[in-house]
């Protein structure tokens, strides 16, 4: 039998897992790198912007790729609303207290969930594609829209990380990641900033949710796995650095698309998560953090 | 043995006798909700002696649960064992799990403690579903009709009987309840104590810390063990659920909103945190909202739960 095929669909596979991947985990790093705050609600943000995709397509005539557009304007701005929210009425209360903050976010991750169970029902609902396209390798057809996903990523990741390094916001966030209260003191606004980047990162997961339900479909519990695998990406790539999460959402995410098709899903997760799990004991700062200071 | 809190023991033994009580009193649906509760608020007592005591909040003791739940489970099914020897099983399952899993989360501190013990639990969960075929994994096993009844020192228990059940769920809830009551309010108690107030100046103060924190992470591991143990046993019946997130979750719920770091506190949080569930999943599929809203509430307005806001305002001894 012939492996090349095979391989080449893991890696594709394990690609379009890593974009979204690194999508939903930056989100959830930013707030971490900035924050200090785990935020276990991040895979229902990522459920709602999937949801919200399903409501665009339903609710907004037109060809399929008129509602999809909606849905990646309206998505973001509606979880981040939420999380800014979230944030003003809970985080901001508990003074971003780190075992408190992760009590309360599993507190919300189940509100989020159970809502939208009550609203959007128990069935998963499938979105068509924004466009229909097949990109012909000599072995088997491969969606064209897989690789919008991988473009758009990219996209984002790079406007994300040209902001963090040369724009005045980013110059915030950073000086607030690097010290509170020295920042706060040359006036910088902290606790908009905080407000700022938990919506901002939970914006990041809406958009990897609405990218996701074509080739997915929307269900209230599908947070679930993004979440574990993004708090993988995070931990291994190192606890707060942006490159670390990126370098560790392509390993991941591809080493998951491989073991995944070549072995049983179940086994890569555990694979996964027993991996966090010895690095976070074994490697504090992650694969490829620095130490701490 | 000379009795520290006094006041505290009498609650205890007070509380044991309006227990045992209660079962002439309640509907026979009430009999078994509160079986249930006593065997959950085991489970919950076992969690506050780290969570509360300690101060160290775990993530994954439905690890622990589970790993009663399946050590007994397990060693009735395919092993045959009677009733006694299964229990053991489970509740040494539970401790072996507990020192190998302490032995390396205990290298972390606070967030990164959590996540490492949600990311073994959740990794205990998936292996439970990768050999399905061996645990049942989501639909479970049935325990054969042999291991439904036992009898230990001239004592026939016949494990389907709502009334042998619940006074079997209440002795291991008052050995559990005493048993912790000596070593909570004894020596060990305040250095688990001294750990939760301030680590480093309890490392200064010449204790090793670690084998503290690792000796309440056993402990608490082996309750849980013993409540998982009981559960499985007592109703027949072994699957996944019982090692899932949520029961981690409701752990952590039961004892915050009892009081973490009192030794009533998780009883009373279980009892009424499983009567409201149980009221509201006759009327909502999606329950778990109040879980959610209650573990936010509590964290906002409610930190030290129930019993220890008691303690707070009017009874010091209330530990």
């Amino acid at each position: 039998m012939d492996i090349v095929p095979y391989l080449l669909l893991a890696t594709l596979e394990g690609l379009v897992q890593a974009s979204v991947l690194m999508l939903t985990a930056l989100g959830l790093s930013l707030v971490f790198g900035v924050m200090r705050v785990v935020n276990v609600s991040h895979g229902e943000f990522f459920m709602l912007g999937a949801v919200a995709a399903w409501v665009c397509a339903n609710l907004i005539p037109g060809p399929p790729y008129v509602p999809f557009i909606a849905a990646l304007l309206i998505a973001p701005v509606f979880v981040g609303a939420l999380a800014w929210a979230a944030d003003w009425a809970i985080l901001k209360r508990i003074n971003y207290n780190p075992e408190a903050t992760i009590v309360s976010t599993i507190g919300l991750m189940y509100i989020i969930q159970q809502m939208t169970l009550i609203t959007f029902g128990p069935d998963a609902q499938a979105v068509d594609a924004p466009f229909y396209y097949t990109v012909r390798f000599p072995w088997f057809g491969y969606s064209g829209y897989k690789f919008f996903i991988i473009a758009v990523a990219i996209v984002l990741v790079g406007g994300l990380l040209y902001l963090l390094r040369h724009s005045k916001v980013g110059l915030y966030m950073r000086a607030t990641q690097f010290d509170k209260e020295t920042a706060q003191n040359f006036g910088i606004p902290v606790t908009k900033v905080y407000s700022g980047v938990f919506a901002v990162g939970a914006m990041l997961a809406a958009i990897g949710g609405v990218l996701v339900v074509p080739s997915q479909q929307a269900h209230y519990l599908m947070g679930h796995d993004p979440l574990l695998l993004s708090f993988v990406v995070v931990i291994v790539g190192g606890l707060g650095s942006i490159p670390g999460t990126i370098a560790a959402a392509i390993l991941i995410g591809m080493s998951d698309g491989l073991l995944s098709v070549f072995f049983s899903p179940t086994l890569a997760k555990i694979f996964s998560t027993l991996l966090v799990a010895l690095v976070l004991v074994f490697r504090p700062q992650g694969l490829f953090g620095k130490a701490g200071r | 043995m000379s009795i520290h809190n006094k006041k505290l023991f009498l609650l205890c033994l007070a509380t044991l006798a309006g227990l045992f009580v209660l079962q002439f009193l309640l509907s026979d649906y009430l009999v078994l909700a509160f079986t249930r509760i006593l065997i959950l608020a085991v489970f919950a007592m076992g969690y506050n002696v780290l969570m509360g005591y300690t101060g160290l909040v775990s993530l994954g003791h439905a690890m622990f649960f589970g790993a009663g739940v399946y050590g007994a489970g397990l060693s009735s099914y395919y092993l045959g064992v009677s009733l006694p020897v299964a229990f053991l099983a489970g509740i040494l399952a539970a401790i072996a799990l507990s020192f190998l899993i302490g032995l390396l989360a205990l290298r972390t501190q606070t967030v990164s403690f959590m996540i490492v013990t949600l990311m073994f639990s959740q990794a205990a969960f998936l292996l439970i579903l990768y050999f399905s075929e061996f645990t049942g994994g989501d639909q479970g096993l049935t325990l054969p009709t042999s291991a439904r009844s036992f009898s230990l020192f001239g004592l026939e228990v016949d494990m389907t009987s709502d009334v042998a059940r619940y006074n079997l769920a209440l002795t291991v809830f008052g050995v559990v309840l005493l048993g912790l009551f000596a070593f909570t309010q004894g020596p060990v108690g305040r250095l688990l104590i001294a750990v939760r107030e301030n680590e480093d100046r309890t490392r200064m103060l010449g204790f090793d810390t670690y084998a503290i924190k690792l000796l309440a992470f056993t402990v608490s591991g082996g309750i849980s063990g013993v409540a998982g143990a009981l559960y499985g046993l007592m109703f027949g019946y072994i699957g996944s659920a019982f090692a899932e997130f949520k029961i981690s979750i409701e752990a952590l719920l039961f004892t915050l909103v009892g009081g973490p770091g009192t030794l009533l506190g998780p009883l009373v949080g279980t009892g009424l945190m499983t009567l409201l569930i149980d009221r509201l999943s006759g009327l909502t599929t999606a329950y778990l909202i109040v879980i959610g809203a209650l573990l936010v509430a509590v964290t906002l307005w409610f930190p030290t739960g129930i019993l220890g806001t008691l303690r707070d305002r009017w009874l010091p001894w209330l530990k």
